[in-house]
């Protein structure tokens, strides 16, 4: 007996040390390419939401759902991710709905264009913050490249042992504590960098969507429908990565076809009053949080007037929950402002 | 299947797991298809080459066997009537008859090594003759994959087929059991090349599990991987950088390489059979010993005995012997002794078995001249050093240095030196290449790049030195404490909580100062080409 506790003893010392270890070298994504931290936030959410958005930058740094909620009393989440795949969002909504139900489910469908796994750092972004589930097992084996294996996903101290020489006292404090960066999934950036010249998308050889991709959005298309929960496609008002008409076409078609909403909101930079002169922080890549609000205004209105969604702000408990999220996004809004005044930069993103 | 893959270590697990679990009768059964396994898993094609040999040397051995029982039952049956002349001959006319079947199973085998392994480097050798005698039409090469551990089953397998026709052991009758023997998966890719009295022994005995065992073999792969994946493949990064740019990494450059090199090699070769012996332990297998803490030789003979010894005995057994004993060579020892007196003529026919040992020990490194002329200078410093052994004795009965510490360091550095330089060869495969920057080491010698950042720019940081110091001291100190004996005896002998906080250590310094996965270069042990 006393030896079976002495061994099992060792084995759980053993293995607690190296599940520290894990923790302590995996990368906490806290300045520079911050997005690494979006995934993981998601599970330290107390109450649910009617709307989830999925899908890459063109979601997480265009949508903001604390607007959303102040001039709407929309709850929403977005479980976006750097180069999010379209297999990689279906597999966080099939994830999601396990945790919540919401009314309406908004993609960005620019992930349309990818057909194939693209690159290890994103994919490293979008699954180590997933908690392990089936979902998270399938999302994986479709995304890896060949130079990847499970093996690192499941246990990723496999990739990320060779960090030990690159850690700060932020590997350390956030090992176990992770800061809250985001706004339901939102990415902040209060910087300008206005719109000068709009570069032409290239040719491509084909510019039909890849049947891999089609193969997911007919899955998640049909997930929603068992699920009754509304779809809606959106392409964001990037600039770039172009558009292409053709695309377009395909994505215009789709949705006529399945009966799905479609809004490109690249059609509707008037009607959003979107300035790309001053609503953007990478010269048309992304919107900026005064872009991020404009957007979701116009966002929120239409999916207040096409979808049966409640407005929760009379609901005291959400209301509570929701005041503490809008504290600390104006609080960080504020900062920011602060800082660009200050020293010309977000020194809170972009590090010393 | 890389050792160092994750596929490997799941592929072992499981053999383990399965090994314990089924009736033990099976055992040898269940690692004869794990073997057969691990070698379609790198080649599909290749199994046909193992299969060849497997099945000629089976075949050979057993008809030699044969001969010897009935050549047993008729000395028995006629022993009354037959004269000590009567005996003679007909052991004679078995012999041939064996030999024949001997040199078959030699020639299909050895033929077959020929042709995938040097065919292309003979073909290369008479276009350059060809050329050199103003001949334009040379012979088109051969495309032909070299099967994984082919030199190394290959010698195994004729190792026991000459151990057969010498009456040292009778053949294994079993198919399945030979075939076991020959692709015993953990030793098929870099030996040790084990001899089949010896291996037999536990190979297909039922073992059942032995906690002491499987903990010393699991202890001895991991020591395994420490040295392949911290220091190895660490060390490799610059290693690949010094050779990949000769231009600029010319003089102080090339010790560096030495050093390193010898580091890697070390570290690989011995750490891929330290993996391979602690597999085998873990399934109750004795495989033999490969090296003898090669670093601490104090010559160049003794570190050949401490060095690859399995490769080593195989060739002294096979072919240095029958050489110097075989006739002709008896004959002209004698005729040397006569012609240049005893002192020469004692030695000279020793030395022409050595450089047929020597000579065909460079071309299995591999089918390039740069082996052959490392096989041969190791054959030239053994030859000149034992030819300075009276300039030797002289000097040190005139200093008084023999067994003296200093004197002992300094034989242990010449000999590592010695070694080291000859390896260049392996690292630059070119023979004029290795030359040249051998003597560009001292001609454009510059000792400023140890303190001016230059080893910085090898593909090593300041951290990547901190792990292959701290990690080459650990090899040094358990190298020390292993002249105490085993050093998983020592700590088995203390409380059991040091033992597991060693094990424990020693993986999580693999884990996370190991050189693997992505940003790593994945590479295969030194010795899988061989």
């Amino acid at each position: 007996m006393k030896k079976f506790f002495s061994i099992t003893l060792t084995f759980v010392i053993a293995f607690g040390g190296l599940g520290l270890g894990q923790r302590i070298l995996m990368p906490k994504y806290t300045t520079g390419i911050v997005e690494g931290a979006l995934i993981e936030e998601y599970y330290h959410e107390k109450a649910p939401h009617d709307v989830i958005i999925i899908g890459d930058c063109e979601v997480y740094e265009n949508i903001s759902p604390i607007t959303l909620w102040e001039e709407y009393g929309i709850t929403s989440f977005i479980r976006g991710s750097a180069q999010q795949l379209i297999w990689q969002s279906y597999y966080l909504l099939e994830e999601t709905l396990k945790y919540e139900k919401p009314e309406v489910v908004i993609f960005s469908v620019l992930a349309m264009k990818y057909d194939q796994p693209q690159n290890e750092a994103y994919n490293r972004m979008t699954l180590d913050g997933m908690r392990p589930s089936v979902q998270k097992f399938k999302s994986i084996r479709a995304s890896m490249l060949p130079e990847e294996d499970m093996i690192s996903y499941v246990f990723p101290i496999l990739r990320y042992h060779s960090r030990w020489s690159e850690l700060n006292s932020e590997d350390f404090a956030e090992a176990f504590k992770r800061q809250r960066r985001f706004h339901n999934g939102y990415y902040m950036r209060a910087d300008i960098k206005p719109v000068e010249t709009i570069p032409e998308g290239r040719v491509l050889a084909n510019y039909d969507f890849g049947e891999n991709a089609y193969k997911y959005l007919d899955m998640m298309v049909e997930l929603c429908k068992e699920n009754d929960i509304e779809l809606l496609l959106i392409k964001a008002p990037s600039l770039y990565p172009f558009w292409y008409d053709q695309w377009e076409d395909q994505m215009v078609e789709y949705a006529k076809k399945h009966d799905i909403e479609y809004i490109n909101f690249l059609e509707l930079i008037e009607e959003t009053g979107i300035d790309f002169s001053v609503d953007t922080y990478d010269a048309g890549l992304h919107l900026n949080v005064t872009g991020a609000e404009k957007l979701s205004m116009y966002l929120g209105s239409f999916i207040k007037d096409n979808y049966r969604l409640k407005d929760w702000r009379s609901d005291g408990d959400l209301a509570e929950i929701w005041q503490e999220k809008c504290e600390f996004y104006h609080g960080m809004k504020a900062l920011q402002y602060e800082e660009l005044e200050k020293y010309g930069y977000l020194k809170s993103i972009k590090g010393e | 299947m890389l050792f160092t893959s994750h596929t490997f270590v799941i592929f072992i697990s499981l053999l383990f797991l399965l090994y314990y679990t089924i009736p033990k009768k099976y055992q040898w059964k269940l690692l004869l298809a794990f073997s057969y396994v691990f070698y379609f898993i790198a080649g599909p094609k290749f199994l046909i080459y193992i299969i060849i040999t497997t099945v000629t040397t089976y075949l050979a051995a057993v008809r030699i066997g044969k001969h010897y029982r009935h050549l047993d039952a008729y000395l028995k049956e006629n022993k009354q009537t037959l004269t000590r002349e009567d005996k003679k001959a007909y052991k004679s006319g078995v012999k041939k008859i064996q030999w024949k079947w001997l040199l078959s199973a030699l020639l299909v085998n050895f033929g077959m090594l020929f042709v995938i392994k040097y065919i292309n480097f003979t073909i290369a050798n008479i276009n350059w003759t060809l050329e050199v005698f103003g001949s334009g039409q040379g012979l088109s090469f051969v495309s032909i994959a070299l099967p994984l551990g082919i030199s190394f089953y290959t010698f195994q397998s004729m190792g026991y087929m000459i151990d057969v026709y010498r009456g040292k052991y009778p053949p294994e009758r079993n198919l399945g059991k030979l075939a076991l023997f020959v692709s015993f998966f953990p030793q098929l890719i870099q030996g040790p090349i084990s001899r089949f009295d010896d291996l037999a022994k536990t190979l297909f005995k039922e073992h059942q599990i032995d906690a002491k065992n499987m903990s010393f073999g699991l202890q001895r792969i991991l020591w395994g991987y420490f040295k392949k994946l911290v220091i190895a493949d660490r060390i490799l990064v610059a290693v690949n950088t010094l050779i990949g740019d000769t231009a600029a990494f010319d003089g102080s450059y090339v010790f560096v390489l030495m050093v390193f090199y010898t580091i890697q090699l070390y570290a690989d070769f011995t750490g891929g059979i330290d993996i391979t012996i602690g597999i085998a332990q873990v399934l109750g297998i004795k495989v033999q010993e490969n090296f003898l803490r090669p670093a601490f030789a104090k010559n160049t003979a003794e570190f050949w005995r401490r060095w690859h010894i399995s490769l080593g005995t195989w060739f002294k057994e096979y072919l240095f012997y029958p050489i110097s004993t075989w006739q002709p060579m008896l004959k002209f020892t004698r005729y040397s002794r006569q012609k240049f007196g005893d002192r020469i003529g004692k030695r000279l026919p020793v030395y022409i078995a050595a450089f047929a040992v020597w000579f065909t020990t460079g071309a299995w490194h591999g089918s390039s001249w740069n082996f052959i002329v490392w096989g041969l200078l190791n054959f030239a410093v053994l030859m000149i050093s034992d030819e300075l052994k009276p300039l030797y004795a002289m000097f040190h009965g005139r200093f008084n240095v023999e067994g003296t510490f200093h004197h002992k360091v300094f034989q242990i550095l010449r000999t590592n030196f010695l070694m080291s330089a000859i390896r260049l060869l392996d690292c630059y495969r070119d023979v004029p290449t290795t030359f040249r920057m051998f003597g560009s080491m001292f001609a454009r010698a510059d000792l400023s790049i140890f303190t001016n950042g230059g080893l910085l720019d090898i593909g090593l940081n300041v951290e990547d030195y901190w792990v292959l110091a701290i990690a080459l001291m650990v090899v040094f100190a358990v190298a020390i404490a292993q002249r105490r004996g085993s050093v998983r005896e020592q700590l088995y002998s203390k409380p059991a909580i040091v033992g597991r906080a060693v094990f424990y250590l020693l993986f999580v310094a693999i884990i996370v100062f190991g050189a693997y996965g992505i940003g790593y270069e994945s590479s295969q042990f030194i010795y899988n080409q061989f």
